[in-house]
């Protein structure tokens, strides 16, 4: 996994509410897509209009935006659908980070897997993070540092975040969760010999009633 | 203190304490659907073996094809997708229902009927609608790819405990209302960020009253207002429903199982993070007007104006959901048009739904210029539902009965409803495109598709 330590960049506002990921990736593009091939489709249907030309009021489409790699994002953002095709569409179009009031708990999961940061920040911070932004017409960079777990403003003025100390290393190092826990087999070994015993009901070998 | 159901359920699944809240915690059992091949291959691309193959199950649902006489050989754009699952479930020693056999069908159907999904136990699949089966008394969620492939590989997964809230729903339900009212009501209340952070118990008189079919759909929409664990304690009604089933326990195991299970249910004294209780009498049946479930009301009540919203990101959120789904604020739900129906989704699409359905449906006619779809949710259902002459029912009426599988709640095997349709949809999400390209989704409760169907447009099944 790619690591994440500090990144300095364009940031896209995307204000709205419970942007979901239906909305990031289309369905069809998840079931036919390979994962390296999605940056393009993310956020199809806001991007392009029906007849494949590109919708110029959409925030991504336009300069300096198209060059972002850190969305601001609005409440609830990515929820929905399992889908880490979400991440990787994101991942795609250039983005390594999000930050938001809140976001869908299966997406943020996610983003963990994929060396992508999901920053939290209080809505007004968000906010006044956006506006700032946005009144520099959008070439003012934001930085997001993960060693001191701040996000600095084009003011200089810097919000701190919180993220789970393990996230947070493994982010750092670009560590493998996989390779991590597969370092613990004999704790699962354990667990199982100790769960089997006391709920043998949970271990079935064939079915109880064909 | 007590324990809650959801910290005894987690605390059995802890093989190791991570610190900060974090825990590596054990999986009872993973379900796959389609999208589980590609992880089956990737996996022994790595050179790693399936640990635990007797613990996973799996299915095809999301891209299969559900025209009526369906079968295992039926082509599709997508049988390499399900080629894949075959091949390497087969590999894995991963039991899979496959076409026209009973176990067959939409995963979070499958896996309760079949009596694989147990009270206590830790559920996971690639979906985010896993968290269905906690109407069981499970802790059971969605994961992502990387987390379907460290199951695989560990039979564990690295997760952070989440905070408890609980919703009470107090009182009787009254005419017409369902699980399906229940739930949107409380998204409607909570709105669609409400749970997050949170797993949520749904508790109190009014869903002890619910079947266990009932509750599966009261989980299946946590996620849509934000929580990826919904749980509701097991009791008679669910051990009643479980006994027999074909993977639950039987004989001394299921003594002790029950024992067991007896433990689980929330101490009288145990302390939740939030409590929200919903008063029955205010929930009526329930119909979604936006492209977010939170954009919800009852069913006799106008299309809300936006005007009267202060905050104004939520005001835009409403002008862009109105205008994508092409409705007039002032104007009454009832009066608008309806040209698809859909009866089908996790959501409900179990033989109670289809017999709600069928209940409006009986003697009655489609109406002109409607498509209305029946998609039982698992091979089971739709035999059980033809033994009863469901099926006939709705065919009389000019519905479409079809094969089991997820088909149009997301469009993923390419049923699609035409862009600038209407439909009134019993699956869970009205996302913008959510059904097809410019498809505009009412969601809404079997009976009241029904009930949409017959009258050709959004209709208060009260009144029928």
């Amino acid at each position: 996994m790619q690591a994440f330590t500090t990144l300095t960049a364009i940031a896209a506002p995307l204000p709205e509410p419970d942007i979901n990921t239906d909305m990031i990736i289309r369905v069809e593009r998840v079931r036919d897509l390979k994962p390296e091939e999605m940056g393009r489709y993310a956020f199809e249907n806001r991007r392009f209009r029906p007849d494949g030309s590109e919708a110029p009021d959409f925030v991504l489409n336009q300069q300096p935006y198209r060059a972002a790699r850190i969305i601001l994002g609005g409440p609830n953002f990515a929820c929905g659908s399992s889908r880490e095709a979400a991440v990787w569409a994101l991942a795609g179009f250039g983005i390594r980070c999000v930050i938001a009031p809140s976001f869908g708990p299966i997406f943020a999961n996610n983003c963990y897997q994929n060396g992508m940061l999901p920053v939290v920040l209080p809505e007004a911070t968000v906010q006044a993070l956006t506006a700032e932004v946005m009144a520099s017409g959008g070439t003012a960079e934001v930085t997001v540092d993960l060693e001191r777990c701040e996000v600095v403003a084009p003011s200089g003025a810097r919000s701190g975040f919180s993220i789970d100390a393990p996230r947070r290393a493994a982010l750092l190092q670009g560590l493998d969760e996989l390779q991590m826990t597969l370092r613990r087999e004999p704790e699962i070994g354990a667990y199982q010999a100790r769960d089997r015993a006391a709920r043998p009901w949970l271990y079935p070998t064939k079915e109880t009633t064909p | 203190m007590g324990s809650t159901l959801f910290d005894k359920i987690w605390a059995a699944h802890v093989v190791s304490d991570l610190g900060d809240g974090y825990a590596l915690l054990h999986v009872s059992r993973h379900l796959l659907h389609d999208g589980g091949g590609a992880s089956l291959k990737q996996l022994a691309a790595r050179g790693m073996a399936v640990r635990n193959p007797d613990l996973s199950f799996a299915t095809i649902d999301h891209v299969i094809p559900t025209t009526p006489g369906r079968t295992r050989e039926t082509s599709t754009p997508f049988t390499a997708r399900i080629t894949v699952l075959r091949e390497y479930a087969a590999k894995a020693g991963i039991r899979l229902f496959d076409v026209g056999e009973p176990g067959q069908g939409i995963i979070h159907v499958i896996a309760p009927e079949q009596g694989i999904s147990l009270p206590g136990s830790l559920i996971v699949c690639g979906d985010s609608h896993t968290c269905t089966h906690g109407g069981l008394g499970a802790i059971a969620f969605g994961i992502g790819a990387t987390e379907l492939l460290h199951v695989l590989a560990t039979q564990t997964l690295v997760q952070r405990k989440p905070k408890r809230m609980r919703v009470r729903f107090e009182g009787e339900r009254g005419p017409g209302v369902t699980a399906k009212d229940m739930v949107l009501h409380l998204i409607g209340h909570v709105r669609a960020a409400g749970g997050v952070g949170y797993a949520v118990e749904y508790a109190g008189a009014a869903v002890r009253a619910l079947s266990v079919e009932e509750r599966l759909t009261l989980c299946n929409l946590s996620i849509e207002l934000g929580a990826k664990i919904g749980l509701i304690a097991p009791d008679e009604t669910t051990y009643e429903y479980l006994h027999g089933r074909r993977y639950a326990p039987a004989g001394a195991e299921w003594d002790a199982a029950l024992a067991y299970w007896r433990g689980l249910p929330t101490d009288d004294d145990a302390v939740f993070d939030r409590e929200v209780v919903i008063d029955m009498a205010a929930v009526a049946p329930q119909i979604t007007w936006g492209t977010n479930p939170e954009q919800v009301a009852a069913v006799d009540q106008r299309v809300p104006d936006p005007a009267a919203e202060p905050d104004l990101v939520k005001r835009q959120a409403m002008l862009d959901a109105l205008d994508y789904m092409g409705l007039v604020p002032g104007t009454a739900l009832t009066e608008t048009p309806v040209d698809w129906v859909f009866i089908g989704s996790c959501t409900n699409s179990r033989l109670s739904d289809l017999q709600a359905a069928a209940a409006v449906a009986r003697g009655r006619r489609v109406a002109p210029g409607v498509t209305a779809w029946v998609v039982p949710g698992s091979e089971a259902v739709k035999r059980a539902a033809e033994a009863e002459g469901l099926d006939r029912v709705f065919r009389d009426a000019g519905f479409e009965w079809r094969e089991p599988g997820c088909s149009m709640c997301l469009a993923m095997n390419g049923e699609t409803v035409p862009r600038g349709q209407r439909s009134v949809s019993t699956s869970n999400r009205n996302f913008v495109g959510r059904q097809g390209p410019g498809a505009r989704t009412h969601l809404a409760s079997p009976a009241m598709a029904a009930a949409a169907a017959v009258t050709g447009h959004i209709a208060d099944v009260r009144s029928l």
